[in-house]
């Protein structure tokens, strides 16, 4: 089963540095798939928005987003928790190009 | 709070117009199944962005060993308790803005804020170091008497007013507030939310509250 990708935006603070979100979100635009965007995962999860329980539903995904471990929480806190072969690659620390080649195995 | 209006697009849609319409709040799907034809500029119809910055604590249930000091800290009714007796994050956007002092004062490192800039409360793995670091932290506040709060309000109403020139020389006074400025930067409290607190009084009441509450938890679901 191929995984579904989603990226998280983090629209409401500047926690990611923008280079690096903007050429995940163009590397992803580029590679012609199928994903889902969204604003800001922290906000979703305090309103527990029913997407994030059907994202985390929907087995094996990979999410470009911060540390595993809060994603991880974060989903818990929005009561979804997220599959084991849940997959976060961390766009705090990892380059767009390493979280590229990880979500769609392409050089940017 | 209001749900996030989801676009759907085909893929090939351009990184700026999906970025735009992020930054607008709007959540994007791409996918093979969208509509062929040009939809009209949905953010004609869309809500404007969340005012509310997501800021909030998040609770790793891994770490966390249920000792309720987070409730019995916070004055804000951030923090609940389940109908299975677990503390839970209840009220998020109750919590102050850019103050990640609850998490200062777990003892296992067990809340998360994730738009934090520092390891490891925003979500970095914990290393025995921060262990060792938070624990201090959790000592500094005990010796205090856990009324961290107040007086802290009480050292910044000090600090402005004319008073503290005058008494300059009271050496006590002034090693007082020279520890509490230490744990205000320890805890990492910002200035707004120290200056926008109740009055010491209001303080000291909703502490009490919030103890309570903790202790009424203990005392039902003792671990
Ligand atoms: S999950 Fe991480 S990247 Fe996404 S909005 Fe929250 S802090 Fe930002
Ligand atoms: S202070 Fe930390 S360990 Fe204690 S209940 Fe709160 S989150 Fe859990």
């Amino acid at each position: 089963m191929t995984p579904r990708i989603l990226y998280c935006h983090c629209a409401y603070a500047r926690v990611l540095a923008p280079e690096v979100k903007q050429a995940v979100l163009a590397g992803l635009a580029d590679a012609g798939v199928e994903f889902e965007a969204v604003p800001d995962l922290c906000e979703m999860s305090a309103r527990r928005d029913e997407r994030l329980q059907a994202l985390a539903a929907e087995g094996p995904v990979k999410i470009a987003a911060c540390f595993p471990r809060a994603v991880k929480w974060l989903f818990h806190s929005a009561g979804a928790p997220l599959p084991e072969e849940a997959e976060v690659l961390n766009m705090r620390e990892q380059s767009a190009e390493a979280v590229l080649h990880n979500i769609v195995g392409v050089k940017v | 709070m209001s749900a996030v209006l989801q676009v759907v697009m085909q893929p090939g849609a351009s990184a700026q117009a999906l970025s735009a319409l992020l930054e607008k709040g709007y959540s994007v799907r791409v996918t093979q199944d969208a509509p062929r034809t040009a939809v009209s500029d949905p953010t004609e119809v869309a809500p404007s962005p969340s005012k509310w910055k997501p800021w909030f604590p998040v609770i790793d249930y891994q770490r966390c060993t249920n000792c309720m000091q987070c409730l019995s800290f916070c004055l804000f009714d951030v923090y609940g308790v389940s109908k299975e007796g677990k503390i839970q994050v209840q009220n998020q956007t109750n919590c102050k803005t850019d103050c990640p002092a609850c998490s200062r004062v777990c003892p296992e490192v067990a809340i998360l804020f994730p738009k934090y800039r520092h390891n490891p409360i925003n979500g970095s793995e914990v290393q025995a170091d921060d262990l060792r670091r938070e624990a201090m932290k959790v000592d500094i506040s005990a010796l205090l008497g856990g009324d961290i709060y107040s007086m802290l309000r009480d050292r910044s109403a000090k600090a402005k007013s004319r008073f503290s020139k005058e008494r300059d020389e009271d050496r006590a006074l002034k090693e007082r507030l020279n520890c509490l400025n230490k744990l205000q930067q320890a805890m990492d409290i910002p200035g707004e939310v120290l200056a926008a607190l109740p009055s010491v009084d209001e303080i000291r009441r909703k502490a009490e509250v919030a103890k309570a509450k903790a202790e009424e938890a203990k005392r039902q679901f003792p671990s």
